[in-house]
């Protein structure tokens, strides 16, 4: 039993692929010699060198389009986008180009390439800096994309997704680098598949599905509806696409009421196409209408009050559950 | 240091002619209505093709823009595969999934048939990348048009391309127009080559109207960079005597100077340099043309003949390795 970060977490699921695989590279602003952004490439340039660990100018959709190139004769190519908000410079590429691929060449080119970042509003960053591009993403068939919110989950899924033979996007949460968990030893393989969900907490009045950084707040505000004799179970999604139906509609035939807390926008957002798969598979096992906690329909404010206001938080989602509890 | 073997020219001249007849014959099936989508004719630029395929090994990389029937057709791909995709079956070189812009041979390390002007320029970055990455001295010949230069992916990637040193040569069809707007009107540049000084890439001008040139030139390029990797950028001056697709009648230009370039004709101009040098007999032009045009019809009755996928197939292209098992469940359907 050992506790890490989800910054050392990603730190070793990158060092170890790259170990076990001489074609896989991580490619990115700042990775190598400032050692990431946000540390998670620390000390794999002294490990792995420069012709593995490759630093790029400002220029993601150069750099993001090169991975592609990569991928299509072979290589395993790591992206790290300094934070999803820049993933929209390239996002002719990683939309059109890496899951168009296999498609478009009659099966002949699949493309193997991780993009990976800091996704979803961190803190005071303003508008350009805040997107949570989960629902920009889920929509491009031949993507998958997963949004690990611990550390073991980080580790596992990550490592996954660099074996996977398909465009990987892993969405890390920026709040959540330094928080810690255990993690199983590191000679111990840990590989979480993509599409299975995980109930962080088990509960029987109400489900709250959640994802990354709302993870977190569903597991503190479970303890605080706790004290008011309301029991919340916590369906982490992990992946997106490919969703964990089964999980989810189990959870839900056991609480029957439904409170979906997503980090990115109501409209057309992760929780939409959700609520639309519940309703349609196990409307029957349903007490209530489903409710979503979101952010507010508009772009990002700077000033910490507003931007606190327009984020999902605490009360919103207590407010929602209660309402789908009739409490 | 592997070369590739001096291709017999009486070949690339049949080569040239089976392009020039196939893409007359796409453009008849096209008006048939047998082929979809867009349609764009690489009518007078095949010396570009052919030249640079001569040059090259077969084990380098090429990859090109939506223009895209005369490389594959160059580099090998089948009259029948070329034609097949154009009427979207099965038996097309990307299975009747990518049509006329989206064309893909693995097997003749054709990359495609990139739709997105630009786009595949950091994508012919990538692929070099992993050249220099396995220590191999394989070429990736990176096609684009006139267009493209103003793209902001085409410029990131020569900056990559040019910062890292990857072994590309990027060939830019100057055929003077992007779609219906004119060099003059779309760039700042008084010569296309210029681009490549900003990014401290050797540039070169070609005449595309001349096969030999576009081999020899291009030939000592690549001889280059396997020596040492390096990229290298080449402004193919060549002219295309059709309309930018199949829908547009290319009013934007003068009668007076598509003649001067029929003049000028690629086929006519290699013919005329081969019979001069006692290389071919007027007989043996008909006989290759006569075969060239026997090829191509064949090709149109092998696409007709050909089955389409059925549709169920289409979740077998989303996913390798467990088709379909993300994002599409039934639960999409309505």
């Amino acid at each position: 039993m050992r506790e890490i970060t989800y910054r050392q977490a990603l730190n070793e699921a990158l060092a170890e692929e790259l170990e076990r695989d001489p074609s896989v590279f991580l490619m990115g602003e700042e990775v190598a010699e400032y050692h990431g952004a946000y540390k998670v490439s620390q000390g794999l340039l002294e490990r792995f060198g420069p012709k593995r660990i490759i630093d790029t100018p400002i220029s993601e959709n150069g750099f993001a389009g090169l991975g592609v190139g990569a991928a299509m004769v072979g290589l395993r190519p790591i992206i790290e986008f300094m934070t999803f908000s820049f993933s929209l410079v390239a996002f002719d590429q990683v939309v059109n180009n890496a899951p168009n691929m296999l498609m478009m060449s009659g099966g002949q080119f699949n493309i193997p390439i991780t993009f990976r970042g800091p996704n979803g509003p961190a803190h005071q960053l303003g508008a350009t800096h805040s997107h949570a591009t989960e629902n920009l993403y889920v929509s491009v068939p031949g993507l998958k994309v997963c949004t690990p919110a611990t550390p073991r989950d980080a580790k596992g899924l990550l490592k996954t997704a660099v074996r996977d033979d398909n465009p990987v996007l892993v969405l890390e949460a920026e709040l959540l680098y330094s928080s810690k968990g255990i993690v199983e030893p590191p000679d111990e393989e840990l590989l979480i598949p993509l599409g299975h969900a995980d109930v962080k907490r088990e509960g029987g009045d109400v489900s709250i599905i959640c994802y990354a950084q709302t993870v977190p707040l569903a597991l503190t505000t479970a303890q605080q509806l706790e004290e008011e004799d309301i029991s919340a179970e916590i369906v982490d999604l992990r992946s997106i696409k490919p969703l964990d139906e089964q999980a989810i509609f189990e959870s839900v035939a056991k609480t029957h009421r439904v409170v979906i807390v997503e980090q990115d926008r109501p409209f057309c957002g992760v929780g939409a196409e959700v609520c639309y798969r519940i309703q349609k598979n196990i409307f029957d096992a349903l007490d209530a209408p489903i409710l979503r906690v979101s952010q507010e329909d508009v772009p990002m404010p700077y000033n910490e009050r507003l931007e606190k206001f327009v984020l999902p938080n605490a009360d919103k989602l207590i407010a929602a559950v209660k309402k789908v509890c009739y409490a | 240091m592997q070369r590739p073997e001096q291709r017999d020219e009486v070949e690339m001249l049949a080569l040239m002619l089976l392009i020039r007849r196939f893409e007359e014959r796409a453009s008849q099936q096209y008006q048939a209505q047998k082929i979809g989508g867009f349609c764009h004719l690489y009518i007078g630029q095949e010396a570009v093709a052919v030249g640079a395929v001569a040059a090259t090994r077969a084990d380098d990389y090429i990859i090109t823009a939506y223009r895209d029937h005369g490389h594959a057709l160059a580099r090998g791909t089948s009259a029948n595969a070329c034609m097949a995709e154009l009427f979207g079956k099965e038996s097309g070189c990307s299975r009747g999934l990518g049509g006329s812009m989206h064309f893909f041979d693995k097997a003749h390390h054709m990359y495609g048939g990139h739709a997105i002007v630009g786009a595949h320029v950091p994508l012919a970055a990538g692929m070099a990348f992993a050249s220099k990455y396995r220590s191999e001295d394989r070429v990736t010949l990176c096609f684009f048009g006139d267009g493209a230069i103003n793209q902001g992916a085409f410029h990131e990637a020569l900056n990559l391309i040019a910062l890292y040193k990857l072994p590309v040569v990027l060939i830019c069809e100057n055929n003077l127009f992007a779609m219906g707007t004119s060099v003059k009107r779309s760039t700042s540049l008084k010569q296309i080559v210029d681009r490549a000084e900003g990014y401290d890439i050797p540039g070169e001008i070609i005449d595309g109207m001349n096969f030999r040139e576009v081999r020899d030139k291009l030939g000592e390029i690549i001889i280059s960079i396997r020596k040492e990797s390096h990229p290298a950028f080449v402004e193919v001056r060549t002219y295309r005597y059709r309309g930018h697709s199949m829908s547009d009648p290319a009013s934007y230009r003068t009668k007076e100077e598509l003649e001067k370039y029929r003049l000028d004709d690629p086929i006519t101009r290699f013919r005329a340099q081969l019979t001069r040098e006692g290389k071919l007999t007027n007989e043996q032009f008909d006989r290759i043309d006569k075969q060239a045009k026997e090829t191509v019809l064949a090709a149109v009755k092998f696409a007709e003949k050909s089955a389409e996928l059925p549709v169920e197939k289409v979740y077998d292209y989303v996913y390798v390795n467990g088709a379909g098992q993300a994002g599409v469940s039934p639960a999409t359907q309505p």
